[in-house]
Order: structure tokens, then C-alpha cells, then sequence
């Protein structure tokens, strides 16, 4: 090996696809024990770039050195050979085996008997290393999604991985777990470990990272630069190409007549634990309720018993009808739009096109649906008016929703529930995994609808999305809703505090305590 | 041999052109002959006689056209039938035995019977063909409701009722209705026979003796002889089936509704659809068009009911709804030639060679697929210096 400054050299590479020129002779360097961090929107060439370094591609043109040496990948055997380890965004686990057998899956050793002991203390000795603490015991199915990928990383770790690519990483994490992976990133490269950190996340990116390179549309905007002086406006106007308004101009909360009113509501999630455990709560028209809680203390089962799409006791008032327990068809038919969390498995079709998927909820009466038939000459035309309204990218309204990118996927969503006109809007994580056009653009979207009068429900694990959306701001825990504070008086940390299980009259209890002992 | 290029396989990163699923099925059917011909000539036999003698033998002349056309008319009645379950994903293997049940409970009509003997035939038919869609339908029922309510598989209980039906139709064949022993019931009147053109043989043939130009044309098209022509209105009625099951999947609420349960069925619930319903009446659909299969099969060719009048059609159904990629017309195509695979393995010896044939084709066009998701490519070989990469 010779002496290198640099982890990862690559030159003037060239990648096309047909019809797309995806990396137009990129330049990238990572230096040994650091942390790079690439930036871009989705499609701007960044994972390409990358599996180009993990050998999935190879470059029309162009040159790569690991540590100095020259290499030419022919198939990521070869990347692996030479110490590079890609984690990827999606998990690929077994959920019914253990921790070590997955990170023993795939290698040469052990060949027959597993004596799976030894193995696993092999594992925890790599996990002291580093820091990354998951029982190799334990099966993947029980553990969370930040353990499972701490799983990942020891998959390539154990594989003597000296550089890692991290493909957006924190996109699955809840704020704490990322804090914690973020100190085991900075733990690695102190051994000597190298990070190539892939993101849409400003913020983290400038917590983290050495230096960034930032792509937009497969070409180089910024260069390794030090991530240390950047701000978020800056990056974010290298990833876009424009100026990215991050603080959103809002009227004055001017609330009118209560739209939902939900009383005593429980509820069980899909594995028939208590998910919900009697929350109340009510949004008025033209006003924007945030539910903040970090993911799976029952935000995603409160908006689907709202949305008709899970079973609860208790009582669902919209605009003062009862809607506990009754179908989806009820919800709709009441005018409430439902921007679900899963964009891909509840939200739309995938093998359907733009048209099509715009029609799910509106085929049934005219002008859509004409006596047994669907006018699909409106619904086309229709489709397609929303396509530029809503400035949905995609070559045609014929498209399947599965080629399209998340922020465009998530555009046909809110183009079809914003079209029905609703009354009550629950939204769900509407901008998680977008990049920072579409977040501005989803958010522009929801704002709108407030000021359309209608009551939106918006639920979100980035506070910072809540504190610029949202008038009130409401805390789930653990199925039971902490307290709620008007965003213009909310503090982060009180917000924190509550979101970990402290309930705001306890808050205000131990504050009139420390005044009292101050006088 | 060393060549000098390699052929890789590019995942497909745009759309295919709307022509190429077309193309690739009737290239794949075209490369199963060619296939054939080949394993033909490997065992000593002329593959070009014996293919022309299987053109000959199935579209030659108007005859075995219409020997061929009355083969494919229960094809494409349980081809459908297993299109529009298909479509949404529910798996209905049971189109033979609604197939039965939809024969058996036509036959009601004229065997219980439903109506006096001297009822004219356009109530009479019309009657059995709501009855076999009835009984088709109500086994399609079963299953359905099981799958619906419980989430029982509808692959097992659809495949184990087909031998319900079976067993049921032959309890009454033997048992009730045999005619002298034999495990077949008599003859049905004649007013529950669909009309075939060899019906109207003799008024054609004073017709040809009055001359005249028509007749002149016909003659010359080769149509002079009618007599014997055994095709019936159930080939009519089959591409009636095939345009109203694709209106109802292209055109209709219902045909939504069943393509967005079938492609996300959790967007379908999303969407405020009653999935529960649509599984039953889509089950209850196949079945109906399984059952006026059996209807159009004992009505139009053998006049009674006996044993074994389906020999597999619904099994043949679900190879064929989906070579035919579940296209209610190019199910008419693929049924005309697996009907003309079924007259040829009669007039062929060994038999085994259509099965042969039928055989190749489905591999193929389910290889031809591949085409669909990549393109092929043929790069040209070179071996740049470690590191480096040659400009493209």
C-alpha cells in the first residue's frame, strides 16, 4: 500500500444512463480519518457516484485510487477486497436470525459447525471498539431500527471495511438515535476509519462532517470544502441552485370553528399492543396543529383512527359527526384528506399512472365517475392540470407513480387530497426523506391550506418543520398527550422534555416551585 | 471461441414502448416453432412437413378453422374468467371445477327440468346461460367468502372444490340421469342446442343452387360446403364476454377499483374501498365466466351432460389469461392458438407433440419477459490499464 494523504481519490469520472449524464466528471477526495459528507437533492448523482465506488458502476470515464493505488472495479467483490463497505439506506437483514448470524451471513467462515459463542464474542469485541452496542444474541426483528443499524455497520465492519459509505443514514433514525450514531461516526474515524456520509440533512452535515461536496444535477458545486464555516443557507443554496426560504412567512393564527375533536381515544397497534391511551385533543379551521413525539408513540395510530383506518374506543367528532370506528369511505366522504406516512405501500399505486392515482379518492362522483364508467378523458385532463399546478416531475401523466422520486410521489399526494377540497387535512410526516426543493415546496402546499380555512393535523418528528408550520403544538408520549403549547410561547427544551415523558403541568408545577424559592 | 464483444443485460431506466409486450409474445410464440422444429429434426422427423401439416390441419380450410374456433370458445370464457381474478391478484385455479358446476347447473334447466319440454329455445337458453353463470358463480363464491372473511387461501380451497365439482356432477350422471348405463344423460332437445352453422346448411345449399354473385364468392373463398361446420354462437358469445370484461376493467368504476386493490391493496383500503366486497364479487365474476363455459360447452357441442367435458380447459384458462398478460383480446388470440394446439395434438401422431409445443410456447413467452425489464446490449471488449477507464 503506498502512502497516501487520501482514503479515496477520484478524478474527472464520467457515469451516463440513457438519456441522463448522472456524474459529469466529478471530482471527489476523502482523506484518511475523516468525514465527508456529499451532498445533493434526490437525483443530483450522489448514490450513483458512490456505487460507483462500491463497484455496482462503472465509469464511462475517469480515474479511482484507494490509498493511492489505482483500481478498477469489476464488481463490488472486488470494493470489498479493498476495504470499502457501503450501509445502505435499506436494511438488508434477516429479521428471524440473530445479530451475529447476520453479520456472519454470506462469509467463508465458519464453514460447517457455527459455534456461534465464539462468533459472538468476536462481535462484542468489535462493538467495544467502536461503540456500537447491540446484544449479538438478540434477533433482528426485536430490535429497533437504530440497533439494526448499528447491525449494518458491523456487517461491513466485520468484513475489515476501512471506508465507509453511509447512505443516508439518519433518514430512518429518531433525534436521539441519530445523536447516538453521530458520536459512533466520529468514534470510527478516530480509530482511523474514513466516512463518506451521504444526506439531504443541513444540520447534520455541518455537525458532523470534516468537509462537503456538494452535487446537483451530477455536476461538482462545491468541492471538499470545510464543512466548519458553512451555513445552512449556504449549502442549501449549492444543493438548489437558488436562495431557500427557511423561515415561512405565516398569518397571524386566526382559528375558527372546531373541525376535529377527538375525546378519550385508545387504541392498539398492529402487533395488539396499547398504541393509544386516551387522547384528547381538537383543531379548529385555518389552523395548524402539530403532534411533536419522537416515532412510535402513537402518532401514526392516531391519524389512522381519524382516517377510518384503524379500529378505537372513545369518540372522533368531525365537524360534529361521529366518525369513531366507521370506514375509510366515511372519512373521505366527511372531507378529511389523508397525506399517509408510508408514501409507497398506503399512499399510492405503484404500478398505476400519475392519472390513475390522482382518481383514488375522487372516481366516484362526477366529474370523474360518470354512472358505471370513469370519464378518463377528464381524469387525464385533470391529472394533467395538477401535474403543472403542483409542478410534478415527470414525462407524462401516463407515468408510473413507481418512477417517480419521493418529493414528486409526495406532490401527486397532496395534489389529490388538496383537489377534493377537504375540511380537515391529516398529514403525516409529509416531508421525511425529501430533500430541501420538495420540503419547501410540501410545506408551502400545507400552509396554503390553512389559510383555505381548513383544519390540518400535522404530525412530524422534525421540531424545528413543527415550530415553523404549526400554531399549537401538542406532545404524544407513549399513546398519552403530554401537554400542548402555542408555538409562539414553546421552547425546545421544554418541548424535549416533554416529548421523553414529563407532562407540561409538571413542567409548570417545578417552574412556579423554582420561582417561588428565587423570591 | 473467444468473441469480441460481450452481451450485458441494462436494467431498463425508461419506460418500454407500448408495442414491445406485443412484439416479444408473438416473437417468443415464433421462436417456440422454431424451437420445435429443431427438436424435430434431433429425432429424425421433417419439421417443415410436419409444421405445414399442423397449419394445414387447424387453419387450412374454413372446416378445421371452425373445428379450431369451437376449441377456443371455452378457452376463452375460462381465460377471462381467470383475467379478471388475476387482476387483482386473487388467485382462482378453480375455473375447471366452475367450469362443472356451471355446466351441471344448465343442465337443471332442461334435465330437473325447469321448463316444459316444448319451450321454445330463446327462452330456454338464455335461461341456461343465467344458470350456468348462477352455478359458476356460486362456486366462485365459496372461496371467496372464505377468503374475504377468514383470509383462507383461495389457491387451496379453489383447487380442492375443483374436485367437488367433479365428483358432483359425476354422482348425478351416474346416478340420476344415465342414459341406459352409460355415465352421460340423453340427449338434450333441440331447443337447448346453440345454433352452428351446419344448422343452416340446407337453406344454403338451395341457396347455392339459385346462384347468383354472393354465392359466386363464397364458392370462390372456398365456403361452398357449410354442412358439417360445427362452430356455435358460444364463440360469439365468448367475444361478447371478452369486449364487456375488458369494458368493465378499462372503462368502469369497478374495473378501478379492482386494478387498485390488485396493484396496492392498502392504498385500495386507503382509498375507502370495500375490499372485503370486491374480493366476493370478483370470485363470483370468474366463476360466472368460468360457468357460461361449461354452459356454452354442453349446449354447443355434445348436447348432454356427461363425464369429462372439460379436458383441463380451466387449468388451460390460467396459462392462457397469462400468456395473454391479461388482455381480455389478446386472450381471443391465445385461445385460438391453444385451440388450434388442442386439434392439432388430434390429428397429429404422436399426440405428445403439441403438448410439446404448448409447452415450449409457455416457457417462452414467460422468458420473453426479461425483454420487458432490460434491454440487451453489446459491448465491444477492451482491456484498459488498471485504474484507468477509456473515454466512451
Amino acid at each position: 500500500m503506498t502512502e497516501s494523504p487520501f482514503a479515496v481519490d477520484m478524478q474527472n469520472i464520467v457515469i451516463r444512463f440513457p438519456g441522463v449524464l448522472a456524474n459529469d466528471h466529478v471530482n471527489f477526495t476523502l482523506g484518511q480519518g475523516e468525514i465527508h459528507a456529499l451532498l445533493g437533492e434526490n437525483g443530483a448523482g450522489k448514490s450513483t457516484l458512490m456505487n460507483a465506488l462500491a463497484g455496482l458502476y462503472k465509469p464511462a470515464s475517469g480515474t479511482m485510487k484507494v490509498y493511492g493505488e489505482p483500481v478498477n472495479f469489476s464488481s463490488p467483490k472486488d470494493a470489498i477486497a479493498k476495504g470499502i463497505g457501503m450501509v445502505h439506506q435499506h436494511f438488508m437483514l434477516v429479521p428471524n436470525q440473530t445479530v451475529t448470524e447476520n453479520i456472519l451471513l454470506g462469509l467463508n467462515e465458519p464453514r460447517f459447525r457455527m459455534s456461534l459463542k465464539k462468533y459472538d464474542q468476536k462481535v462484542l469485541e468489535l462493538q467495544e471498539q467502536f461503540g456500537l452496542r447491540v446484544d449479538p444474541t438478540a434477533l433482528i426483528w426485536q430490535l429497533s431500527v437504530g440497533e439494526q443499524q448499528r447491525v449494518e455497520i458491523l456487517k461491513t465492519l466485520y468484513r475489515g471495511a476501512k471506508i465507509l459509505i453511509m447512505d443516508e443514514p439518519t433518514a430512518v433514525l429518531a433525534p436521539q438515535e441519530i445523536d447516538e450514531l453521530m458520536e459512533t461516526m466520529k468514534a470510527m474515524v478516530a480509530t482511523g476509519k474514513s466516512i463518506i456520509f451521504i444526506s439531504h440533512k443541513l444540520q447534520e452535515v455541518t455537525a458532523v462532517a470534516d468537509r462537503v461536496t456538494v452535487l446537483r444535477k451530477g455536476v461538482v458545486t462545491a468541492e471538499g470544502i470545510a464543512a466548519s464555516g458553512m451555513t445552512k443557507r449556504d449549502l442549501a443554496n449549492l444543493m438548489v441552485g437558488r436562495d431557500v426560504v427557511f423561515t415561512i412567512q405565516k398569518t397571524p393564527h386566526n382559528p375558527g370553528d372546531v373541525v376535529l375533536d377527538v375525546k378519550d381515544v385508545r387504541g392498539e397497534n398492529n402487533k395488539g399492543v396499547p398504541a393509544l391511551r386516551g387522547v384528547s385533543l381538537a383543531v379548529r379551521s385555518g389552523e395548524i396543529l402539530g403532534i411533536a413525539g419522537v416515532s412510535g408513540n402513537g402518532q401514526s395510530e392516531l391519524a389512522e383512527v381519524i382516517t377510518g383506518m384503524r379500529e378505537c374506543t372513545g369518540s372522533i367528532l368531525i365537524n360534529g359527526e361521529e366518525m369513531a370506528n366507521k370506514p375509510p369511505i366515511a372519512a373521505i366522504k366527511a372531507g378529511v384528506a389523508h397525506v399517509p406516512e408510508d408514501r409507497t405501500h398506503v399512499g399510492s399505486a405503484p404500478s398505476m399512472s400519475i392519472t390513475d392515482n390522482t382518481i383514488m379518492k375522487s372516481y366516484r362522483q362526477p366529474p370523474v365517475g360518470k354512472g358505471w364508467s370513469i370519464d378518463s378523458k377528464y381524469a387525464r385532463a385533470n391529472a394533467q392540470e395538477l401535474k403543472e399546478a403542483y409542478g410534478i416531475l415527470a414525462p407524462s401523466v401516463d407515468t408510473m407513480a413507481r418512477k417517480l422520486s419521493g418529493g414528486n410521489l409526495q406532490k401527486v399526494i397532496l395534489a389529490r387530497e388538496i383537489s377534493g377540497g377537504p375540511k380537515l387535512m391529516v398529514a403525516v410526516q409529509p416531508t421525511r426523506g425529501l430533500d430541501v426543493g420538495a420540503i419547501e415546496a410540501i410545506q408551502r402546499l400545507i400552509l396554503a391550506q390553512r389559510e383555505e380555512g381548513t383544519a390540518v393535523l400535522l404530525v412530524s418528528e422534525e421540531l424545528e418543520e413543527l415550530l415553523s408550520l404549526s400554531d399549537r403544538i401538542a406532545v404524544i408520549y407513549e399513546g398519552e398527550i403530554m401537554g400542548t403549547v402555542l408555538t409562539d410561547q414553546a421552547n425546545v427544551d421544554e418541548l424535549g422534555l416533554m416529548m421523553t415523558g414529563t407532562r407540561l403541568d409538571h413542567l409548570k408545577k417545578f417552574e412556579e416551585v423554582s420561582h417561588h424559592e428565587e423570591a | 471461441m473467444k468473441l469480441p464483444f460481450t452481451i450485458t443485460f441494462e436494467k431498463r431506466v425508461e419506460d418500454y414502448p407500448k408495442w414491445l409486450p406485443a412484439a416479444t409474445s408473438i416473437g417468443s410464440v415464433v421462436v417456440a416453432f422454431i424451437i420445435s422444429g429443431f427438436l424435430l429434426k434431433l429425432v429424425g422427423g421433417e419439421p417443415i412437413r410436419v409444421m405445414n401439416f399442423f397449419f394445414q390441419a387447424t387453419f387450412g380450410s374454413w372446416a378445421v378453422i371452425s373445428d379450431t374456433l369451437v376449441k377456443a370458445t371455452p378457452l376463452i370464457l375460462v381465460g377471462l374468467a381467470c383475467t379478471v381474478a388475476f387482476k387483482m391478484k386473487l388467485w382462482n385455479i378453480g375455473a375447471e371445477g366452475q367450469f362443472y358446476m356451471g355446466a351441471f347447473f344448465a343442465s337443471l334447466v332442461v334435465l330437473v327440468p325447469l321448463v316444459p319440454p316444448e319451450t321454445s329455445g330463446f327462452i330456454v337458453l338464455p335461461l341456461m346461460a343465467i344458470m350456468g353463470m348462477v352455478g359458476g358463480a356460486a362456486w366462485g363464491f365459496i372461496p371467496g367468502v372464505l377468503k374475504a372473511k377468514l383470509q383462507v387461501n383461495e389457491i387451496i380451497t379453489t383447487l380442492m372444490l375443483n374436485y367437488v365439482a367433479i365428483l358432483w356432477n359425476n354422482f348425478w350422471i351416474f346416478n340420476k340421469w344415465s342414459d341406459a348405463g352409460f355415465q352421460m344423460t340423453p340427449v338434450f332437445e333441440k331447443s337447448a342446442w346453440l345454433a352452428r352453422i351446419t344448422d343452416y346448411a340446407r337453406p344454403y345449399s338451395e341457396f347455392i343452387e339459385t346462384g347468383g354473385g354472393l354465392a359466386t364468392f363464397m364458392t370462390a373463398i372456398g365456403l361452398e360446403r357449410i354442412s358439417g361446420m360445427t362452430l356455435h354462437l358460444g364463440f360469439i358469445i365468448a367475444v361478447v364476454a371478452a369486449v364487456v370484461v375488458w369494458w368493465i376493467l378499462e372503462r368502469s368504476k369497478w374495473g378501478y377499483e379492482i386494478k387498485l386493490i390488485g396493484d396496492n391493496k392498502e392504498a385500495a383500503r386507503y382509498a375507502g374501498i370495500n375490499i372485503v366486497r370486491n374480493i366476493i364479487l370478483v370470485m363470483m365474476l370468474s366463476g360466472a365466466l368460468a360457468g357460461l363455459a361449461g354452459m356454452t360447452e354442453i349446449t354447443g357441442v355434445v348436447h348432454r351432460l356427461q363425464e369429462r367435458i372439460s379436458p383441463g380447459y380451466g387449468f388451460t384458462g390460467i396459462i392462457i389469461a397469462w400468456l395473454a398478460k391479461l388482455n381480455p383480446f389478446a386472450v381471443i388470440l391465445v385461445s385460438v392458438l391453444f385451440g388450434a394446439l388442442l386439434v392439432a395434438g388430434r390429428e397429429i401422431q404422436p399426440a405428445g407433440l403439441s403438448q410439446l409445443l404448448q409447452g415450449i410456447i409457455l416457457f417462452m413467452v414467460i422468458s420473453s419477459d426479461v425483454l420487458l425489464r432490460y434491454q440487451i446490449r453489446f459491448v465491444r471488449l477492451h482491456k484498459p490499464a488498471a485504474g484507468e477507464v477509456e473515454p466512451a
